[in-house]
């Protein structure tokens, strides 16, 4: 057993970060903040290039053939620079649909739960080619259904809560579509989870290291404001928070990746395999989407009236963090879910 | 990122659980928690049945006369005893987990053969003699005088939280050889056999009701130079070294336990009707998701330990973590309770099925408000994160 990365994860790690310092660094995003299509055309491409949305197709296929411990890495490296657009959900549905494995940009929406009130929001939805529809969360059997662009109908949400994400409202009855045959609901719905969960981790991160960092930096009373333990002792439960987060996210990914870990683990906690995956993939989002909302607080705090304001990026990891704590199960649903599962 | 366990530590884990299933049947029953005498005992004798069996000091070196393993294998040995519910180390914690570890780093080889064995075969408890009445988190300052009387010191002052020290033969003690003010810089490192004239033993009550620890007082004790270990006024770094023994499995027993206890507070909760209530069963869901990354976070720790001999952030991120979902879990099971955690004496549902568990999760509830104490506060923790992992600066002094 070695839960260290190995020196391929690593390499990947760094190879990602290139990418994304070189063509989607926050800055770079920032131009594009608000407009109804996030996504820079020359980013994406170098998201393709760099093998994103091939990670999980087969190398047999032409793809990079890694699992979804890779993916956690790569979301949560898009998840320090809160890369734009539907990058995640093309991610999730490339191993299932060849154009989205050739970066056509897809979206991944879930059917509202029964009785919910809140409207169907589609995000991005200028940008996607199409948008698979995954059936309810106490549905485990109905198969994904696929609709083309051309056949949605919404209207434009104007004020977008994060302005990285355009938002849709979908007119009911939302059409047919497509059923994507053969394709486990469940399985894609994991795979969202997993990579969503991910990308808090790197919210998470990065707000404990750019808060951090300012408390270096910021002097009041003649000294660091680092040196205080009020902040001290914030920073290091946010700290504590992404660390324990990121544990169980890199856990939850091999535990779908390896069927022989899943099992040693079913049997130690003494529950079956499939209640083990959900088990430990709605764990680890709830603690993902907890600790990027507050951190990004925690950031905002420590940034003071500068926090407040919208040229300090704070602000966008929280609002992002709550984009991504409202898809696949908010944290009352999942700890709902694994209750229902012990 | 690999979380499988190879073909020898599955082999391990196998020939444990054979071991286990056939000697854990023939265990006496466990004394109550206020018979010192007979919990000595117990342990003593649980200690030998390792030793028999090859497994007395996992963790320790084989030169120390340990079993050598590795830390992944310490994982699965904690893993295994506590999944059975077999005994903890209990008052032979600090013998086995510092004092030994210490003395087969830094003791003498006359030191090592003395004391080690009797260590591993459960013959010898051992005690910590470190905080005092002034100095707690602020350890550096204490001020235990030990002044050097030809081959012995003499030793006067007082120490305060000694656990276990009514049962135990030897303590690991911290006592000033250096200038007053001297602090790390003048503290050494000694063995103190516990039947050296001179010692009081006041046992303090804690908020459970139990006696687990004590103040010591030391009135011109003599304990001989050649139970020093390291040089006299190297004893921080002493000290210091024994921390880096661990491997991050440290509090795995504990963890898999709170683990536990979640499962049979679940099976509670169904029992007197809470489980319908939608907060309950989210607190319940919550605290398995946060346990569940701690037992991640445990393999992490321990994989860095392998790799590097040291667990690294992790150590200290889980101390705090699970501190504060230690004290989660057991106000959940004191809600749960309801009124009937008024008691920590066993009481009778009256539904028809028995004793509640009040007992056990009130004793529970009482222990876990140490959690954030002992063994470092939650602060002081939170202080070494931002100043040792995130490089924030000291405060100005
Ligand atoms: C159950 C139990 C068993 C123990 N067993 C042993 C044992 O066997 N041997 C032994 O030697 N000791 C033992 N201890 C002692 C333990 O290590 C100390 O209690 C601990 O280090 C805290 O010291 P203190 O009690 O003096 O509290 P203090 O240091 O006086 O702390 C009081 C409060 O002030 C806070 N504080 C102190 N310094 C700072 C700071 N710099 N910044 C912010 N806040 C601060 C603390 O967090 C705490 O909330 C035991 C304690 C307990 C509870």
């Amino acid at each position: 057993m070695d839960f260290e990365l190995s020196q391929d994860q690593r390499d990947l790690q760094d190879g990602i970060r290139a990418v994304l310092e070189g063509s989607l660094s926050l800055e770079t995003s920032r131009g594009r903040e608000g407009r109804d299509d996030v996504v820079d055309p020359k980013g994406w491409t170098a998201l393709l290039d760099a093998g994103v949305f091939g990670l999980f197709v087969p190398e047999s296929e032409g793809g990079v053939g890694l699992g979804l411990a890779e993916g956690v890495l790569v979301a949560e490296e898009m998840g320090r620079v809160l890369v734009p657009g539907p990058v995640l959900s093309t991610m999730a549905l490339a191993p299932i649909l060849d154009a989205a494995r050739d970066g056509i940009a897809h979206g991944l929406f879930e059917a509202p739960a029964r009785g919910a009130t809140a409207p169907g929001l589609v995000e991005h939805p200028d940008s996607i080619h199409a948008l698979v529809l995954l059936p309810p969360l106490e549905d485990p059997v109905t198969e994904p259904t696929l609709i083309e662009h051309g056949d949605l109908r919404y209207s434009q949400v104007l004020e977008p809560l994060d302005p990285f994400t355009p938002l849709g409202v979908l007119q009911e009855p939302y059409p047919v579509g497509v059923s994507l045959e053969g394709t486990s609901s469940p399985q894609l719905r994991q795979r969202a989870m997993v990579l969503t969960a991910g990308f808090q981790v790197g919210i998470a991160t990065a707000c404990v290291e750019q808060a951090t960092a300012y408390a270096k930096g910021r002097e009041q009373f003649g000294r660091p404001i680092g040196s205080f333990q009020a902040i001290k002792h914030l920073l290091a439960d946010a700290l504590c928070r992404s660390e324990l987060a990121r544990s169980a996210v890199y856990a939850a990914a091999v535990t779908l990746d390896d069927p022989v870990v899943a099992t040693r683990e079913a049997d130690t906690l003494g529950c079956s395999v499939t209640q083990l995956q959900w088990r430990v993939v709605a764990g680890a989002k709830i603690l993902a989407d907890e600790a990027a909302i507050t951190n990004a607080r925690t950031a905002i705090q420590v940034h003071g009236g500068m926090g407040f304001t919208w040229e300090v990026p704070m602000h966008l990891f929280l609002k992002r963090a709550r984009v991504l704590s409202s898809t696949f199960g908010t944290r009352s649903q999942l700890a709902d879910m694994v209750a229902a599962l012990i | 990122m690999d979380l499988r366990y190879s073909d020898e530590e599955e082999q391990f884990r196998s020939e444990l659980r054979t071991w286990l299933s056939g000697v854990l049947p023939n265990l006496p029953p466990k004394p109550s928690s206020t018979d010192w005498p007979g919990r000595r005992a117990y342990d003593a004798q649980w200690q030998r049945l390792l030793f028999d069996a090859g497994y007395a000091g996992v963790d320790w070196p084989v030169e120390g006369g340990g079993r050598g393993a590795s830390p992944i294998e310490q994982l699965i040995f904690k893993e295994e005893c506590e999944r059975v519910g077999a005994p903890y180390v209990g008052t032979g914690f600090v013998g086995l987990l510092h004092a030994g570890p210490t003395i087969i780093a830094e003791g003498t080889q006359a030191q090592r053969e003395t004391y080690l064995a009797p260590i591993l075969r459960g013959d010898d408890v051992w005690c910590q003699g470190f905080s005092e009445p002034s100095s707690g988190s602020d350890l550096a300052s204490l001020r235990t005088k030990a002044v050097r009387d030809g081959d012995e010191y003499v030793i006067n002052g007082s120490k305060i939280w000694t656990s276990h020290a009514e049962v135990a033969d030897y303590c690991e003690l911290l006592v000033r050889t250096g200038p007053d003010d001297s602090r790390h810089k003048g503290i050494t490192w000694l063995i103190m056999p516990m039947k050296s004239p001179g010692i009081e033993i006041r046992p303090l009550k804690t908020i459970a009701g139990s006696t687990e620890f004590a103040e010591l007082f030391l009135d011109d004790v003599r304990v001989p130079v050649a139970n020093r270990v390291g040089d006299e006024n190297d004893g921080w770094r002493v000290t210091m070294v024994t921390l880096s023994f661990e491997r991050g499995t440290g509090f795995v027993g504990e963890l898999l336990e709170s683990m536990r206890i979640l499962r049979s507070l679940t099976e509670f909760a169904k029992r007197n009707g809470s489980w319908g209530d939608p907060s309950i069963r989210r607190r319940v869901g919550t605290l398995t998701a946060s346990f569940d990354a701690l037992w991640a976070l445990t393999k992490r720790n321990v994989s860095e330990a392998a790799r590097n001999g040291v667990p690294g952030v992790g150590g200290v991120v889980f101390k705090l973590s699970f501190s504060e979902q230690g004290q989660a879990l057991s106000e959940l099971a004191m809600d749960l309770l309801d009124r009937a955690g008024l008691s920590a004496s066993g009481l009778n549902g009256g539904d028809g099925l028995g004793d509640l568990p009040n007992a056990e999760y009130v004793d529970a509830w009482m222990k876990s408000i140490s959690l954030t104490i002992a063994a470092g506060t939650s602060q002081v923790q939170r202080n070494i994160v931002a100043e040792r992992v995130l490089g924030l600066p000291k405060e100005p002094k």
